[in-house]
């Protein structure tokens, strides 16, 4: 399993299939507090990399959610959607915010591994 | 926040306990204070509404007038009656400029000198505020003494068990009601605490406000957090706590630009002050004021309050749309509430669109979010008044 990290704080996970999951980092959800609202990508939409698909709010905050990678949308977390805090009590699991299915693979090599995503959180 | 910046701010005596309970500090107004501890804003609101909390509210200014000749002059700055308020009475008031806006909203009470000699008003403005207060009053020096507290601290005591808790310390805070306040003495294992306390607060919940020397106040703060019911509360939820209970934020809801009767602040201007009566006028901007009491028909925009109809959060700035696409208004303030359930608002809205009922829309991100006009306060105050 191929677990990367943005600058953004948002990790991505291959899965089989081409298809990588994307959520917010613990860290990121400890910055925003109790998120209350998401706003998920359309499913079947094709984003680029970078491009802001979606919103993270907390009680005091709002934070756009990029996607870490160009591709298709193919499944977004409704379960999250009904229970924003899910970000905050598992965000690296059950608090996921969606499937993508990538269009260039190779994306994924310029994203940090999780030590070098440790070392950006240290030197924050 | 990087080290320059932090040691660019005011700590509060409190500032080490915030520190030991874990707070997240922030900048506010100049001061480092605790947006919220490890339980985080939602756990600290509901904490509020279900038992006690304990808000360190040091940064905001206190100042007494003294002579027998203040109630008069502060009465020139403010369109509320002062004269007619009696010894431990508190009342809600605001300085006003000569275009009838609002230079800072302040608390005030005439209390008998710590000292014993005689009475004095004691005022509590607003952080961001304080400086220009000040100095506003100062305007007043050949009618009375003005005496600013900086040696003061200030903690909040708030929710629906925040008094019968603070009274088994001192029993006499149960005798006060809603808007009053007393002088007191917290029995401690060493020397008594002399505190000032009004049963008041920003929260839409009973309790206390409580004025204590900072070098009490960390004792004092850690025997109220010995209470089974108080938990500490940081400013974060302090800000949804007033939202939800439909008070207005300075600099915010409320500023230079916004009159008290466009911010459904006119209950706050007695009789005495309003045309015909006793001593009407005589405030900064009364001409203004007093046109907008006398003829609503001249006020074109209201302070309202909005309930989200779906769940997004509709922020500070955000602008209102009527159903033909027109601007109504714009939101002052706006977060997720956490006891009313969902997203609230306040906003300045036409005075056409101001009853209850009309749904608005809030341009968020692009999408138009509808809103629905709703009496404030979005959840029911719980005041003692006996």
């Amino acid at each position: 399993m191929s677990l990367k990290f943005t600058p953004d704080h948002e990790w991505i996970r291959l899965d089989a299939n081409g298809i990588a999951t994307v959520g917010i980092t613990p860290h990121a959800q400890d910055a925003l507090g109790d998120v209350v609202f998401v706003d998920l990508p359309e499913v079947g939409k094709t984003y680029a990399a970078h491009d802001t698909v979606g919103v993270v709010e907390s009680v005091k905050a709002a934070a756009d959610v990029f996607s870490p990678v160009s591709g298709e949308v193919t499944e977004v977390n409704e379960t999250l959607r009904a229970d924003p805090s899910l970000a905050n009590t598992d965000p690296q699991d059950s608090g996921w915010f969606f499937r993508i299915k990538l269009s260039d693979p190779s994306q994924l090599d310029g994203l940090m591994d999780e030590a070098a995503y440790a070392e950006l959180l240290k030197n924050a | 926040m990087s080290d320059s910046t932090a040691s660019d701010l005011i700590s509060t005596p409190l500032h080490a306990l915030h520190l030991e309970l874990g707070a997240r500090m922030v900048p506010f107004a100049g001061y480092a204070m605790p947006v919220q501890y490890p339980a985080g804003i939602l756990a600290e609101h509901l904490q509020t509404r279900q038992s006690a909390g304990l808000f360190d509210i040091s940064h905001m200014g206190q100042v007494a007038l003294r002579g027998d000749g203040a109630a008069a002059a502060l009465e020139t700055l403010v369109p509320v009656d002062i004269q007619g308020l009696a010894e431990g009475k508190q009342r809600y008031a605001l300085f006003t400029n000569e275009a009838g806006g609002i230079l800072d909203d302040l608390m005030v009470i005439p209390r008998p000198r710590d000292d014993g000699q005689g009475l004095e008003l004691f005022l509590i403005v607003n952080a961001a505020c304080k400086a220009q207060d000040v100095a506003l009053l100062q305007t007043l020096a050949d009618r009375c003494e003005i005496v600013p507290m900086p040696e003061q601290a200030l903690l909040a005591l708030q929710g629906p068990l925040a008094v019968q808790s603070f009274a088994r310390l001192v029993p006499q805070a149960a005798g006060l009601v809603f808007m009053t306040g007393r002088w007191m003495d917290v029995p401690t294992p060493t020397t008594p605490i002399r505190i000032y306390a009004t049963r008041s607060g920003y929260t839409g919940e009973d309790g206390l406000e409580i004025s204590v020397a900072a070098h009490d106040a960390e004792r004092l703060a850690r025997l109220l957090l010995a209470l089974p019911e108080v938990k500490p509360i940081g400013l974060g939820a302090r800000d949804t706590l007033r939202l939800e209970a439909g008070l207005c934020l300075y600099g915010h809801d409320i500023d230079t630009t916004t009159t008290p009767v466009e911010a459904g602040l006119s209950w706050a201007l007695q009789k005495v002050r309003r045309t015909g009566g006793a001593r009407a006028g005589g405030f900064p901007g009364a001409d203004r004021i007093l046109s907008q009491l006398d003829n609503p028909a001249v006020v074109t925009r209201r302070r309202v309050g909005l309930i989200g109809l779906d769940r997004t959060p509709v922020r500070e700035g955000t602008e209102l749309h009527a159903a033909d696409g027109r601007l109504a208004g714009r939101v002052t303030s706006g977060s997720f509430a956490p006891s009313a359930g969902g997203p609230v608002a306040m906003a300045y809205v036409a005075t056409e669109f101001t009853a209850p009922g009309t749904t608005l829309h809030a341009q968020v991100r692009g999408r138009a979010v509808p809103m629905q006009l709703q009496p404030m306060p979005f959840v029911p105050h719980r005041y003692w008044r006996g």
